[in-house]
């Protein structure tokens, strides 16, 4: 663990993998909920949590730099579950990368459960791990300028849906009609750092027709 | 004509309503938004009577025009500009007492570049998570104004400030950024730290409520590679592989992935805000507190 000063009242703190960040982060919630860490934002990400608006992080830095962080606990709820049709535009780019028929793609992404790692790119998106490392892909060499609200896709590790229409340059694999953030909802995100997830598959496998060709908004 | 609310008779080129944002919710990939001139909009707050967290407008450059529905105390501060009502000049920067039906005109900046309105009772549309500020990043909050918007107003509570005018800060003619390096500054050669803490960079015209961007010398990378998403602090510095530095303002995104040189300051991004395009901005290494 490193932890490295941000401005005057935040700390940066770099961890060895995505796992080790997730339980530090889970150790953090459990003691600002107990009252013994004050902090207004603590901020999961890939390798790092990021702690903002402390009272003293000089201390912190120590405190944190000499514990020892227990491996995040179970989660006790059930996994959300977020229907999906496998449908999207770059199914087929996806299979080659993985040298498996469509079909199977969506056997392996329907199989695998996956966590939140962190939130972050526009309300209500979260980046999804649980794929094995050798189903990582590369993003779109051209981003889209239109990626349609609802669709699900693969970038690096992670898996993320698109909880608005918005540029993007991710692989997309499918399509859900769950909805990712609403702020009349409580809570107004579906998915925070730490949910279970599960993509349960609805139609049949295979693309639709092209989707955020440029001059579309 | 004797609601509590106002129509909005020309929105200018950028007028959002924004009050002290919503912390708290970055780890939902929500930004924190929010006055940028925050000082400038607590004080125009205190001026007509509100408190500290009531919606004020922002406008951005040349201003706008509202049509109170009822007789209102408002106050302008901020980016200095002409105020009338039904053409006829009133103060800036103190309160003002605007009869319902008239037409108060707050005119193009006359320096700096946002101005703050308040309106005694606070615009009072719909909070998102606790704030009624626009996010422009994230399109939470009520949308910028347009021509023949009606934002309702709350009760005015307590008496308004008497004071002729409040003493504000003037728009700076160069930009000092008082800057802690860090958390990224060895992802940068040594002459990308001498360049970004000694040479004169300029605000570019790109320049929004998400970012103060610059122009000047490309800062050179120590390391090639990229950095993984981590979470972004107000006032963060960061480098695009162009190399130009944008410090992150209140819409800033929550995360990214690109390095953080350093960090502002929280009480010198006032004065970002206010910064035209063409400023000079000079970074200041400081230690830190």
């Amino acid at each position: 663990m490193r932890v490295l000063p941000v401005g005057d009242d935040a700390l940066l703190v770099e961890l060895a993998s995505g796992a080790e960040a997730e339980a530090l982060h889970a150790e953090l919630l459990r003691r600002r909920a107990a009252g013994l860490l004050h902090a207004r934002e603590i901020v999961p990400a890939a390798r790092t949590v990021l702690l903002d608006g402390l009272t003293d992080p000089g201390r912190l830095a120590s405190e944190l730099a000499a514990s020892v962080v227990p491996p995040a606990p179970p989660r006790e709820q059930a996994a959300v579950e977020i229907p999906i049709r496998y449908d999207g535009p770059d199914l087929a780019e996806v299979a080659a990368h993985w040298g498996v028929p469509e079909e199977e793609v969506a056997r392996i992404h329907a199989a695998t459960e996956f966590r939140v790692a962190f939130c972050g790119f526009a309300p209500g998106f979260a980046y999804l791990t649980g794929l094995p490392p050798r189903y990582d892909v590369p993003r779109r060499a051209t981003p889209r300028t239109a990626v349609p609200a609802g669709s699900v896709a693969l970038a690096g590790p992670y898996t993320g849906v698109y909880p608005r229409s918005s540029p993007g340059g991710w692989q997309l694999i499918g399509s859900t009609e769950a909805v990712l953030w609403d702020h009349a909802r409580v809570p107004a995100a579906l998915l925070s750092p730490g949910t279970r997830v599960r993509f349960v598959p609805v139609g049949p496998v295979g693309p639709v027709g092209p989707v955020g060709s440029v001059g579309t908004s | 004509m004797s609601d509590r609310a106002v129509s909005v008779v020309r929105a200018g080129a950028l007028t959002t309503v924004q009050d002290r944002g919503r912390p708290g919710h970055a780890h939902l990939g929500v930004p924190r938004s929010g006055a940028l001139d925050a000082p400038a909009a607590a004080l125009v707050n205190r001026l007509v009577g509100n408190p500290p967290d009531a919606a004020v407008l922002e406008t951005t450059l040349n201003g706008c025009a509202l049509r109170p529905r009822s007789d209102v105390t408002i106050a302008v501060g901020g980016a200095p500009c002409r105020v009338t009502v039904d053409g006829r000049p009133v103060a800036w920067g103190a309160p003002v007492r605007v009869r319902a039906g008239t037409l108060l005109d707050i005119g193009p900046a006359v320096s700096g570049v946002r101005t703050y309105v308040a309106l005694a009772g606070g615009i009072i549309v719909e909070p998102v998570l606790g704030s009624r500020s626009t996010d422009l990043l994230s399109g939470l909050g009520p949308a910028p104004l347009t021509d023949g918007t009606v934002l309702p107003l709350g009760r005015e509570l307590v008496p308004h400030a008497r004071v002729d005018v409040a003493p504000q800060p003037a728009p700076p003619a160069e930009l000092v950024l008082r800057v802690t390096l860090g958390p990224r500054d060895d992802w940068f050669t040594p002459d990308a730290l001498r360049a970004f803490t000694s040479r004169i960079f300029l605000v570019s015209s790109a320049s929004n409520r998400i970012g103060l961007r610059t122009e000047g010398p490309a800062l050179e990378r120590a390391r090639s590679g990229e950095l993984a998403s981590e979470g972004m602090v107000l006032g963060a510095v960061q480098v695009p592989p162009a190399g130009r530095p944008v410090v992150f303002l209140a819409d800033h995104p929550t995360t990214g992935g690109y390095p953080v040189i350093g960090v502002v300051r929280a009480a010198d991004l006032a004065a970002a805000a206010q910064a035209v395009p063409g400023t000079p901005v000079r970074f200041v290494a400081v230690r830190r507190r």
